[in-house]
């Protein structure tokens, strides 16, 4: 078998840890392994590190001061982090905003808070290209909430969200403002000193770091309760010894991912934009989801009419091509998209939604290869699906089949 | 990524009868929103033999689905209609050498559409009826109504009660909490109507429950109780049930052929780490009233009123 070719158009799921991420962490290992914490010689370098790191992220993401920069192990941990500390410090109100189109490290938690703790959470709603409207958000705005939690960017649109308007505006009526930055790293410009936003969660492994690392950032004027009580590492407010290896990684790789912004917005919109108008223009009867005018540069979701997300992840892995899908089959829950879903995606359409993410990383002959393969690969799954007419008029409207009843009834028209 | 077996991966990338059978004289339409198949499966019936001459599919879904559809229609080639209706979601899922738990509802769908077809082909109507449920135990594949109608059978009240008597929650535990609001919700009277006459009839329901309390295995299966084995071994079982039901389970027979002898455990035997060695006990028994060796088969509980996996 010849050598099987990787094109990875999957980074909004993890990206590859760049070499010199690799290689400033290593003598963390081995060398430098002392606590940060202990008072011998040890802790010297270890500490000194961990300063540092924490004064590049800082200024990465443009915090005021080192200490509003707190590490965690993932963005999760932020997530929860946020949501369970504004309750605390708000036991008297007992609701919470969001969006429809949150990750589920914030929908499951906020789930969780309705369900067993008798919270309100309103979620704002989208339109079909999966924007928000500020004033249904203005007018959900009342004392009684306790926090405001809205994405920076979409994983599966790449959609961006207005955070710093509506943190600013949240504020004007006292409330704490959260925001999953996770996807917007390296993709907007961020200056969290100049706005409202109270808290963000972001991880390492989205921007060339490992798995394993997470960020909290806690504007200094923020109310906090802990997630993790414990020792007195982060001043207290995250217990746990200091991943000293992993928080170096995370340094470096904010520092090579705030030198690569410009390239993010010139080269790497380039290839997507290459991408996407490349299927579009050969594959009919498919369309990008969310909103092309505002998303980050790496990403880009089409949705294939009549052919079912999984069958084409499978055909591209046959190629070598990683990427993914909202398709109910590729995810262990086998719930179809949230995301689409809220934007009101037929049902026909949002099974068959790719997400294609690119990373500094990818070079103008994955895209081209990749340009090449997706039409073969929709017109062959097309050619046996039950949906499609061969004469180009999309779906056969002799084809209603017999839908169980139940669960997913609604998504019937 | 899922691990289908090489068997799946060469029904989805060769699928065998992806066509449209322009001279059909069956077709059978079904869906599964909530995970996003639909198939149409086309049938050409010999009226004289009522053998399946030939078969298409069409299929808008995942790789299984695709892969249930090609295996479908390659097994219904050649048998009589009622044959082909003899052949159970289990079955497809065999033929592909299995198909991961939360998979299994693909297998489903081509029974469906089986039953549609036929149904076409006679002229009569077909609805389907079942309730799409959502999967709570993802290591043995057991849905919310599995749970529910057998919490309703046998009055169960711990996590631990469901886990015996369904597997839910006998692995990685995950599904635990998932659970314990079932039974909350149950007993609070949240399942009132629900999960019932779609999956076990009351009919059925009622006759077990007269019986024993329980929803018996037996109900779903055409007993031989003529069969010379058949006392002999009810007997070797009924010695050992004492000891059993002091360990917390019991033991059914279930049917019993020249070749095989079917039994299902109950109760605390089920995923339990001795039911390996409480199986060969068993055997062993057999082995001796029986004077040879005829192989012990377990049935995997099963309360949704089919008799297959679901």
């Amino acid at each position: 078998m010849s050598e099987k070719r990787t094109v990875y158009l999957d980074n909004n799921a993890t990206t590859m840890v760049d070499p010199e991420v690799v290689k400033a962490m290593l003598p963390y290992f081995t060398e430098y392994y002392g606590n940060a914490s202990s008072m011998h010689d040890l802790a010297i370098e270890p500490a000194r590190a961990v300063a540092e790191a924490r004064h590049k992220i800082a200024e990465y993401v443009g915090a005021e001061y080192d200490s509003e920069i707190i590490f965690t192990s993932c963005a999760t941990e932020s997530d929860s982090t946020a949501i369970y500390s504004a309750i605390e410090c708000n036991p008297e109100k007992r609701e919470i905003i969001t969006t429809p189109v949150e990750h589920p490290a914030i929908l499951r938690v906020l789930d969780h808070l309705e369900e067993d703790r008798g919270y309100k959470i309103t979620k704002l709603h989208v339109d079909s290209k999966g924007r928000l409207d500020l004033d249904e958000y203005k007018k959900a705005l009342n004392s009684n909430v306790a926090l405001v939690t809205c994405m920076w960017a979409n994983n599966e649109t790449g959609n961006i969200y207005p955070v710093t308007e509506m943190a600013h505006l949240a504020h004007e009526q006292g409330i704490m403002f959260h925001s999953d930055g996770v996807q917007a790293m390296g993709k907007v410009d961020m200056d969290l000193k100049s706005t409202d936003i109270d808290m963000l969660s972001f991880s390492g492994h989205k921007l060339h770091a490992p798995k394993g690392i997470g960020v909290f950032y806690l504007k200094r004027s923020c109310r906090f309760r802990p997630f993790l009580r414990g020792g007195h590492q982060e001043s207290g407010r995250r217990a746990g010894t200091e991943n000293v290896p992993y928080i170096v990684g995370l340094g470096k790789a904010c520092e090579l991912s705030g030198q690569h912004v410009g390239y993010m917005r010139s080269e790497i919109k380039r290839l997507r934009d290459r991408l996407e108008q490349g299927i579009l223009a050969k594959v009919p009867d498919c369309f990008v989801t969310g909103d092309p005018d505002n998303r980050s540069a790496n990403t880009s979701n089409i949705a294939f009419q009549f052919v079912e997300g999984e069958g084409i992840l499978l055909k591209l892995n046959e190629y070598g091509i990683c990427a993914s899908s909202g398709s109910a089959c590729t995810s262990g829950s086998l719930d179809p998209s949230h995301v689409m879903k809220a934007m009101g995606i037929p049902f026909t359409a949002a099974h068959g939604t790719i997400r294609f993410s690119l990373s500094r990383f990818t070079t103008e002959a994955d895209i081209d290869y990749t340009v090449e393969k997706v039409p073969e690969i929709i017109a062959e799954l097309r050619s046996f699906s039950p949906y499609w007419r061969k004469d180009g008029s999309g779906g056969s409207e002799s084809f209603d089949p017999n839908y169980g009843q139940g669960k997913g009834a609604e998504f019937k028209k | 990524m899922w691990n289908y077996s090489d068997k799946v991966k060469d029904h989805f990338f060769h699928p065998r009868n992806a066509k449209v059978l322009e001279d059909a004289n069956g077709v059978g339409d079904v869906g599964s929103i909530s995970c996003g198949d639909a198939l149409r499966l086309m049938i050409k019936v010999d009226p004289k033999t009522n053998i399946i001459t030939d078969a298409g599919f069409q299929t808008f879904g995942c790789g299984s689905a695709i892969a249930s559809s090609s295996a479908l229609t390659e097994m219904i080639k050649g048998k009589t209609v009622d044959e082909a209706l003899k052949i159970t979601n289990k079955d497809i899922a065999d033929y592909l050498d299995g198909l991961p738990p939360q998979k299994m509802h693909c297998s489903v769908m081509g029974r469906e559409a089986l039953h549609a077809a036929v149904a076409n082909y006679r002229g009569e109507s077909w609805e389907e009826s079942h309730e799409e449920s959502p999967l709570i135990c993802k290591c043995f594949g057991v849905d919310e109504a599995k749970i529910v109608q057998n919490i309703r059978a046998n009055s169960l009240k711990t996590v631990e009660d469901v886990t015996n008597y369904t597997k839910a929650g006998g692995a990685c535990g995950g599904c635990r909490e998932k659970i314990e609001k079932i039974l909350d919700k149950f007993w609070k009277g949240g399942y009132e109507g629900r999960y019932v006459e779609d999956f076990v009839s009351r009919d059925r329901f009622e006759k077990a429950q007269a019986k024993n309390g329980k929803v018996s295995l037996s109900d779903h299966y055409v007993q031989h109780r003529d069969h010379p084995y058949w006392d002999k071994v009810e007997k070797v079982l009924d010695e050992m049930r004492p000891g059993l039901e002091q360990d917390g389970g019991n033991v059914e027979l279930i049917d019993v052929a020249d070749d095989k002898i079917l039994i299902r455990l109950y109760g605390a035997c089920l995923g339990c780490f001795m039911s390996e060695m409480t199986l060969s006990y068993v055997q062993a028994q057999v082995d001796k009233a029986l004077g040879k060796h005829v192989p012990l088969e377990l049935v995997e509980p099963d309360l949704n009123g089919t008799g297959e996996a679901n």
